[in-house]
């Protein structure tokens, strides 16, 4: 005979088990192997010996022993003039210094170019969170904070790459990255992305994520104004083993700005660690290595912050603060931050909140570098922190704490239009450079898709030969741009030329440049100046009111007008006659229904939908079946349920009475009790059932008679009804707390319950 | 002419007139119509030595030397051919040249052709470490 073992394990660690949440997976911490955020037995002890003018040791390596990073970092990091002073200073004041907001920006700027990567990495280690999201918004080098856009898709569909590119600069992306599925289609790609962005406003900068030479070519041809790929990193066997050294990338560095294209590096936490040659360091020593590394090339900026490593870096203890710690690097040694937050690195939505938080408080040049504007099966880089389908969730969060996240709710006739006219414009882009034909139905495919797998247009090897036509062809934006105002695209052409222009005086070089309103701001001409509250960057009324222009938000209109709509259908369900004033009941088995001031006045239906004459039918039904009688009371003086109630019991001959709202809201009472010590409370309105109404007849009549009554139940799932409702009933409480009328005493009400009210 | 400040900052606001391209067209005349009648095109959308130069006067002067030396590299590689860029890159790259003598080579040719002089002695300081890190295999 077998015997059923008793269940041994607490139920709710199953539940626990099926959340995203434990989809993630968490590394012990293991320094040996790599696995240690913020410092490592194997770190070097901060150091710098310098003789007769030259370094002679640098973080306890000598100069005949520096590898190629180290080198780097003596020729062109370190200052000397700066590094003694800045080396001797107690780095526990120096971690002061950038979260005092009397210590200004430069000074700190100054300090870090005589601080080697440990001593950077040591100082920053010594704040925590909020210290470190404070001196970055103290630290980050333009005021005015920024966004960027994933643009791709799975198709690498030119139409829905237009299409998408014009949604992202409607919501205020200042950036596009766009990256192939297959990479011969990265000037189709390019092309498609570059017209798209110039529908509605120029000025947003674009770049085509591919093979080095490929991406120079692809930017000389005119159709990119940046690039971001210049890959570093912190140990010398992971740089070789990308095919690098920091002298290939600088000169790669050097090279765009003598092609006019803006260039950032990329660095970020777990890098070394997925690439195996971490050399048992912390992930902050190595990008402190990363960063000294970048300022030193005299790149403008970086894109860190975990980057592909965040999924990796989030999976340690401190993970997420070491991403921020990179980030606050950066900026101290003046780069230009895309500060991460791209790489999706968690399946639990309370993760994904939580880690832009920091960032959108603190503001950052690009909060994400690489914010997944399209749905994240067609994120050609990999599902981003926040994708198309969590947008929303994003400017939410920007309205609720009053935070620039870069981005600006877009009305949806705006984003449909947007979209036809790019679809349009590169449709004729296409035609008028004989590079394809798109058909109308391709075409109305494509402007109303959400993501590529609801689309009926270009495959991915039809894009291809487009691509190779346009490298065969030697096509340069400047045919992108003839073609578009031949076919009538005027606006568009004259944007595009706009935005290949800014190559020619170079202004968007400049540190943490970007295009606003048809005028280039960057760190020499919108700095970050913070000294405390009212300093720094603040929205001001116009941007504020951007931000909080959310869709569909509701007022006393939307109210009145809803409640109008059920005004005609209940008047040919129920008539209200007041049959003037109410007196004492006198029977014992009589049940009052005390109803608010605006319930069949001005309010019409519950918050759960239902018409306010089926409830008093269904209230009048339950007190009949139980076997007592209802007389149904306008209540003038008070729009409380408790007093309501407790009103409605008073006048009963029973001494019990229903206190019942327009909302819905209804309570059973005792003339003998206390005004919030009712018999039965009916608070969760919205799921109130008409069932659960006339059960609570029922159980008025029952407790008329003195019986033992089963309280009612109405069972939630734990929905969050405040949010749903609550500033619906607030503002329908509003109405009926209008109409109270303290003095007045109630009056009796005659009911005619006419019909349906579902005809004519 | 006074070096570029902050102030000139951004040149193409301040100095529209003055700014101009490779074949000396001022940024004002870059039109759509002048696109449209053929007297403009891609040769005229490249920066300048001349504009990268002010761009790293005006680095400098916001205190960012790095940034500048990076222009003034920048600058030097203005007239360099995209496939020299492109064949210095890749030589740069490890493993690439077997001795440190190509790399030199190369630096060399790119000061006499190109008056790349930063650039030349960039190249020199990368092949010397290349050399000591041990990234030619002949030598």
């Amino acid at each position: 005979m077998t015997q059923t073992p008793p269940p041994n394990r607490w139920r709710r660690y199953s539940e626990w088990d099926d959340r995203p949440l434990r989809l993630d997976k968490f590394a012990r911490e293991d320094a040996a192997n790599g696995f240690a955020a913020f410092s490592s037995p194997n770190d070097p002890k901060p150091g710098l010996e310098i003789s007769q003018g030259r370094i002679v040791s640098m973080d306890g390596v000598l100069a005949h022993d520096f590898d190629m990073i180290d080198a780097f970092i003596a020729d062109h990091h370190l200052d000397l003039d700066i590094a003694r002073e800045a080396m001797d200073m107690d780095p526990d004041v120096i971690a002061r210094m950038l979260v005092d907001m009397h210590v200004p920006r430069a000074d700190l700027v100054r300090l870090a170019r005589g601080m080697t990567p440990a001593r950077l990495a040591d100082v920053v280690s010594r704040l925590n969170t909020l210290e470190i999201t404070f001196a970055y918004a103290r630290m980050r080098p333009r005021k005015t904070p920024g966004n960027q856009a994933h643009v791709t898709n799975a198709k690498d569909d030119p139409l829905q790459l237009a299409a998408d590119a014009a949604v992202a600069v409607g919501l205020g992306f200042d950036e596009l990255e766009t990256t192939m599925r297959v990479s011969r289609n990265s000037w189709s790609n390019a092309l498609a992305c570059v017209v798209g962005s110039c529908v509605g406003r120029w000025g947003t900068l674009f770049q085509c994520s591919s093979e080095e030479a490929e991406e120079l070519r692809i930017g000389m041809a005119g159709f990119t104004s940046y690039a971001e790929t210049v890959s570093v990193y912190g140990t010398e066997k992971s740089f070789t083993d990308g095919d690098d050294t920091p002298w290939s990338k600088a000169f790669l560095v050097a090279a765009y700005a003598s092609r006019g294209i803006k260039a950032r590096c990329t660095s970020g936490g777990g890098a070394e660690l997925l690439m195996g040659f971490h050399e048992a360091k912390s992930l902050l020593y190595l990008e402190a290595r990363c960063l000294c590394l970048q300022r030193g090339m005299g790149v403008q900026g970086t894109q860190n912050g975990g980057i592909d490593g965040a999924p990796l870096t989030a999976t340690l203890a401190g993970g997420m603060r070491e991403m921020m710690a990179e980030n606050l690097l950066a900026v101290w040694l003046d780069l230009e931050c895309a500060s991460g937050n791209d790489a999706r690195a968690t399946e639990s939505e309370i993760r994904v909140g939580a880690k832009i938080m920091p960032f959108l408080m603190a503001g950052s040049d690009f909060i994400c570098s690489g914010f997944g504007s399209i749905l994240s099966y067609d994120n050609s880089f990999n599902a981003s922190l926040f994708n198309g389908e969590e947008l929303e969730d994003y400017l939410v969060l920007q309205r609720d704490f009053e935070v620039d996240g870069g981005l600006t709710p877009l009305p949806e006739t705006d984003a449909l239009s947007l979209r036809a006219r790019a679809v349009d414009a590169i449709s004729a882009v296409l035609e008028e450079l004989d590079l394809a034909q798109p058909t109308a139905a391709m075409k109305a495919s494509v402007v109303v898709a959400s993501g590529s797998r609801e689309t009926d247009s270009f495959t991915t090897g039809a894009t291809t030969r487009i691509s190779e036509a346009i490298e065969k062809r030697g096509l340069t934006v400047i045919d992108v741009i003839r073609a578009l105002a031949k076919r009538g695209f005027q606006p568009e052409a004259q944007n595009l030329l706009h935005l290949v222009k800014l190559r020619v005086s170079g202004d968007y070089l400049q540190t943490s440049a970007i295009v606003r309103d048809g005028h280039v701001i960057s760190a020499i001409n919108d700095p970050n100046v913070y000294a405390g509250p009212g300093t720094g960057y603040r929205l001001d009324e116009d941007r504020r009111d951007q931000i909080n222009g959310i869709r569909d938000m509701i007022g006393q209109p939307e109210v009145l007008s809803a409640q109008a709509i059920h005004k005609k259908a209940e008047s040919r369900r129920i008539t209200y006659l007041e049959a003037g004033p109410a007196a004492k009941g006198q029977s014992a088995t009589e049940v009052v229904i005390g109803i608010s001031p605006a319930f069949g006045q001005q309010l019409f239906q519950t918050t759960a939908g239902h018409n306010l004459s089926d409830v008093l039918r269904r209230l009048i039904d339950g007190v009949e079946r139980g076997g007592a009688k209802a007389r149904v009371v306008r209540m003038h003086h008070t729009a409380d349920t408790s007093f309501l109630g407790l009103s409605a019991a008073q006048m009963a001959g029973s001494g019990i009475g229903i206190g019942i709202q327009a909302k819905g809201t209804a309570v059973i009472h005792a003339a003998t009790r206390l005004p919030h010590n009712n018999l039965e409370l009916f608070s969760n309105a919205p799921i109130t059932t008409l069932d659960h109404y006339e059960a609570m007849g029922c159980n008025a009549a029952a407790y008329t008679r003195g019986e033992e009554v089963e309280p009612i139940l109405v069972p939630t799932q734990g929905e969050a009804l405040g949010a749903r409702y609550h500033a619906q009933v607030a503002l329908i409480h509003a109405i009926e707390t209008g109409l109270v009328e303290p003095g007045r005493t109630p009056d009796d009400v005659t009911l005619q319950f006419l019909g349906t009210g579902d005809q004519q | 002419m006074k070096k570029p400040g902050i102030a000139d900052y951004p040149m193409a606001e301040t100095q529209g007139k003055a700014v101009c391209g490779p074949r000396g067209v001022a940024l004002d005349q870059i039109t759509l119509d002048a696109v449209m009648d053929g007297s403009i095109g891609i040769d005229d959308l490249r920066i300048t030595r001349a504009a990268l130069h002010a761009q790293a006067d005006i680095a400098r002067d916001a205190g960012r030397a790095a940034l500048a030396q990076n222009f003034e590299r920048g600058a030097e590689l203005i007239d360099v051919p995209q496939d020299v860029i492109m064949q210095t890159y890749e030589m740069l790259r490890p493993g690439r040249v077997q001795s440190k003598q190509a790399l030199l080579d190369q630096a060399d040719m790119l000061r006499r052709d190109y008056g790349a002089e930063q650039i030349a002695d960039f190249l020199a300081r990368a092949a010397e470490i290349y050399h000591r890190r041990g990234l030619f295999p002949k030598d």
